[in-house]
C-alpha cells in the first residue's frame, strides 16, 4: 500500500528538463534512497516533495491526499539539509523547540519533547550550546532532532552526511538507521554515496539525468543492475565484450578465451559485467597479466590487462599466496555471477 | 650572524610600514593633537589667538545652553537619520538579496549610484525640489491646489533628516546586505519546513541574524550623520546649526579658532565614545551570531 506516491512527476526549468517521468510509491516506514551523481535531479525531486519547488507535471500524494496543494509550511515533513541550516542565534534546545512552538505545543510538553529528542540523537546535556560551538557531527544531530521532534509524516534527508569525515559518517549511518528503525518514520535520503545508500536503505532509486534507472533493494541493484549506468555507479564492475553463439547444439557465451553455457534469451554481441570480487584466478579462462597489485588490508586489489581490455579483481586476504605484478593469470567466474546486456533477443 | 639577521627581521616590519605610519602621524595625529591643544588657547576680537593654557572655551561650552542645544540637535538628527535608514534600508537589502541575478545587479547599481554623485549635488537636488516657493514639488502641489503654502523642508530638522537619510542609505543597505550574504541559503526553507509562515520567519529567523549588520550599519550612519557637514550646511544653513557647521563657522566666520577647535574636539570625543561603546555592546550581545 502506497503511503507516499509520486506519479509521473516532472520538473522543467525553462527548456531544461531536470526530472522526468518520476514514479515511485513508498510504503509506510520504508527507508528509500535517491542515489545518483550530482545534477541527476535527486535533490530537485526531494525539494518537490518538501514543497520548495512545484512540479511542472505529475502528482505527489501522501496518504491519497494531494501534497502539492498544501503549503510547504503545512506539510508537516521533517527535513535535514546538507548545510544543516540550523538557526545560529538559537541554542540547540531552541532550535529543536522551534517546530513545536510553531505548532503551539504547550511550554511544558515542549521542554519534555525537546529533551527527549536531543537524548535520542545522543546530545543530552547540550541543550544550551549554540550551533557554532558544536562540531559538524553534533550540528548534524541537532538538525536531525529538530526534524524528528515534530513527528513528521515523512523525513527528508538531503545529503545529510556529506559534510562529515569518513569515520564519523560511518557512525552516523549506523545511528541514523537505528533511529529510523526505532521510530519507524518513512524516510527519503538523497545521496551520491553508493555505500551510504546501500547500508541505509530498504530500497534504492538510482537516478541519472533526471530519469529513474532502477528501483530495487540494495542487493538487487548491486547484483542485478538494470543498466550499464547502474552497474558502473554502484561499486566497481568489469564490462567485457562477449558473443553468444546459438548455432551450436548448446548455446555458449564467449569472452576471449573464457566461455560458459549461455543464459536463455539473448544472442549476438553482448556485454557481460562481473563484479571484481566475483572473479577468481584459475587455470582456464580469460588470459590476463597483472599490471598493479595493491594491498588494502583485508583485501588485495589487482589491476589487470586482459585480452578483453582492463579488468579489476578483488581477492580477500585469506592468507593464500597471491599472484605478483607482471604475472600471467587466467580470470574465471561463475556464469550466475555475471549479468548480460545487449545483443538481440533470441 | 644570526643575531644580525634577527635584528634585521625585527626592524623589517617597522621599516615596511614606515611610509604609511609617517603619513598617518603627519596628516592625522599631529593636526589632531594641535586641534586639541588649540582648544585650550585664548582668543580675543582684537588680539587674535593667544597660545596660553586656559579652560575658557570649554567653560563656555559647558555653561552656555546654546551649545548643549546644538549638540543635542546634532545627535537627535543623527539618531533619527539612523532609525530612518535602518527602517528603510534593512527591508531594501532583504528585497535586493531575493532578486534574480540581473535585476539584483541593476538595483544594486541604483542603490550605490548616489555614492558616485557629490553630496553637495544630491542635497542641492532636495533644495530644488522643496526649496520654498520655487521648489519644484512645492510649485506643483500649490498650483494643483493640494497645499496652500510650501511644505516646510529647508531649514527644518525634518528636511535635514530626510536629506541625510538619502545620503547615508547606501551604507546601511550594503552593511545589511553583507549580513544577508552570510545567511545559510536554506535557512528560510528550514524555518518553513518547521511550520513558520513568512512573517514569523523574518521576525524570528532572519531579523536576529541580520541585526549585527543593521547595527554596524547604524554605527556608520550615526557617526557620519553626526559629523556631516555639507547636508546640514545646505539644508540647515545658519539658522539650524549642528556641531560640524558650528565649528566651521567659528573657524572661518568668527575666526575664533580655539572655540571651533573645542567644539570639534568634543564632537570627536563624543562620537568615539558612542561608537566604541555601542560596538562593544553589540559584540557581546551578538557573540553567537558573529562567531
Amino acid at each position: 500500500m502506497a503511503y507516499l506516491e509520486l506519479d509521473r512527476v516532472a520538473k522543467q526549468f525553462g527548456a531544461q528538463t531536470v526530472v522526468d517521468d518520476f514514479s515511485l510509491s513508498v510504503g509506510k516506514g520504508e527507508f528509500i534512497s535517491f542515489l545518483g551523481p550530482s545534477g541527476c535531479g535527486k535533490t530537485t525531486t526531494l525539494q518537490m516533495i518538501a514543497g520548495f519547488l512545484d512540479p511542472t507535471r505529475g502528482a505527489i500524494r501522501l496518504e491519497d491526499k494531494d501534497l502539492t496543494a498544501i503549503h510547504p509550511a503545512k506539510r508537516g515533513l521533517g527535513i535535514v539539509f546538507q548545510s544543516y541550516a540550523l538557526f545560529p542565534h538559537m541554542t540547540a534546545a531552541e532550535n529543536v523547540a522551534f517546530g513545536l512552538e510553531m505548532r503551539k505545543v504547550s511550554r511544558g510538553e515542549r521542554v519534555d519533547r525537546v529533551r527527549a529528542a536531543l537524548a535520542m540523537v545522543g546530545l543530552a546535556g547540550y541543550e544550551d550550546r549554540h550551533p557554532r560551538r558544536m562540531s559538524g557531527g553534533q550540528q548534524q544531530r541537532v538538525a536531525l532532532a529538530r526534524a524528528l521532534v515534530i513527528k513528521p509524516s515523512v523525513l527528508l534527508l538531503d545529503e545529510p552526511l556529506s559534510n562529515l569525515d569518513a569515520k564519523l559518517r560511518e557512525e552516523m549511518q549506523i545511528e541514523l538507521r537505528q533511529i529510523q528503525r526505532t521510530i519507524g518514520t518513512t524516510t527519503i535520503l538523497v545521496t551520491h554515496d553508493q555505500n551510504e545508500a546501500m547500508s541505509l536503505s530498504d530500497r534504492i532509486v538510482v537516478m541519472s539525468q533526471g530519469k529513474i534507472e532502477q528501483i530495487g533493494s540494495p542487493e538487487e541493484t548491486y547484483e542485478r543492475p538494470a543498466s550499464a549506468f547502474v552497474s558502473q555507479f554502484l561499486g566497481k564492475t568489469n564490462d567485457f565484450a562477449a558473443t553468444i553463439d546459438r548455432t551450436a547444439a548448446q548455446a555458449r557465451v564467449t569472452a576471449g578465451s573464457w566461455s560458459a553455457p549461455a543464459p536463455a534469451g539473448l544472442s549476438g554481441s553482448v556485454t557481460v559485467s562481473i563484479r571484481p570480487e566475483r572473479i577468481g584466478f584459475g587455470d582456464t579462462g580469460l588470459s590476463a597479466r597483472i599490471v598493479t597489485r595493491i594491498f588494502q588490508g583485508n583485501h588485495w586489489l589487482f589491476q589487470c590487462e586482459s585480452e578483453c581490455g582492463p579488468a579489476i579483481v578483488i581477492r580477500q586476504n585469506d592468507g593464500e599466496k597471491q599472484p605478483a605484478e607482471g604475472e600471467a593469470v587466467r580470470l574465471a567466474w561463475r556464469p550466475e555471477d555475471m549479468s548480460v546486456r545487449g545483443g538481440a533477443s533470441a | 650572524m644570526s643575531t644580525a639577521a634577527d635584528e634585521r627581521n625585527a626592524r623589517a616590519p617597522w621599516a615596511l610600514t614606515a611610509p604609511a605610519l609617517m603619513l598617518f602621524v603627519g596628516v592625522l595625529m599631529i593636526p589632531l593633537a594641535m586641534t586639541v591643544m588649540l582648544s585650550f588657547h585664548d582668543w580675543g576680537q582684537y588680539k587674535g589667538i593667544e597660545p596660553v593654557f586656559i579652560l575658557k572655551n570649554w567653560h563656555e561650552i559647558a555653561t552656555d545652553p546654546y551649545y548643549a542645544e546644538m549638540f543635542w540637535r546634532t545627535f537627535r538628527i543623527a539618531i533619527l537619520t539612523t532609525l530612518l535608514t535602518a527602517l528603510l534600508g534593512a527591508p531594501e537589502a532583504y528585497i535586493l538579496n531575493r532578486m534574480d541575478g540581473r535585476w539584483k545587479s541593476i538595483f544594486l547599481l541604483v542603490i550605490l549610484g548616489p555614492l558616485l554623485i557629490s553630496v553637495v549635488a544630491r542635497t542641492l537636488g532636495w533644495a530644488l525640489l522643496f526649496g520654498g516657493n520655487n521648489g519644484l514639488v512645492n510649485k506643483l502641489l500649490m498650483s494643483a491646489g493640494v497645499i496652500r503654502s510650501p511644505i516646510p523642508f529647508m531649514f527644518t530638522e525634518t528636511g535635514m533628516v530626510i536629506a541625510l537619510a538619502h545620503v547615508m542609505m547606501p551604507f546601511m543597505v550594503l552593511s545589511v546586505w553583507a549580513a544577508l550574504q552570510r545567511l545559510d541559503p536554506q535557512i528560510e526553507n528550514a524555518a518553513m519546513s518547521l511550520g513558520a509562515g513568512p512573517i514569523t520567519t523574518i521576525r524570528r529567523i532572519i531579523m536576529p541574524q541580520i541585526m549585527p549588520g543593521v547595527l554596524s550599519g547604524a554605527i556608520i550612519v550615526f557617526s557620519l550623520s553626526a559629523s556631516a557637514f555639507a547636508t546640514p550646511a545646505i539644508i540647515g544653513g545658519r539658522r539650524l546649526k549642528v556641531a560640524a557647521t558650528l565649528a566651521y563657522d567659528e573657524f572661518l566666520n568668527t575666526l575664533n579658532w580655539p572655540l571651533g577647535a573645542a567644539v570639534a574636539t568634543l564632537l570627536l570625543v563624543a562620537l568615539v565614545l558612542i561608537v566604541v561603546g555601542s560596538n562593544a555592546l553589540i559584540e557581546r550581545r551578538y557573540a553567537e551570531v558573529f562567531r
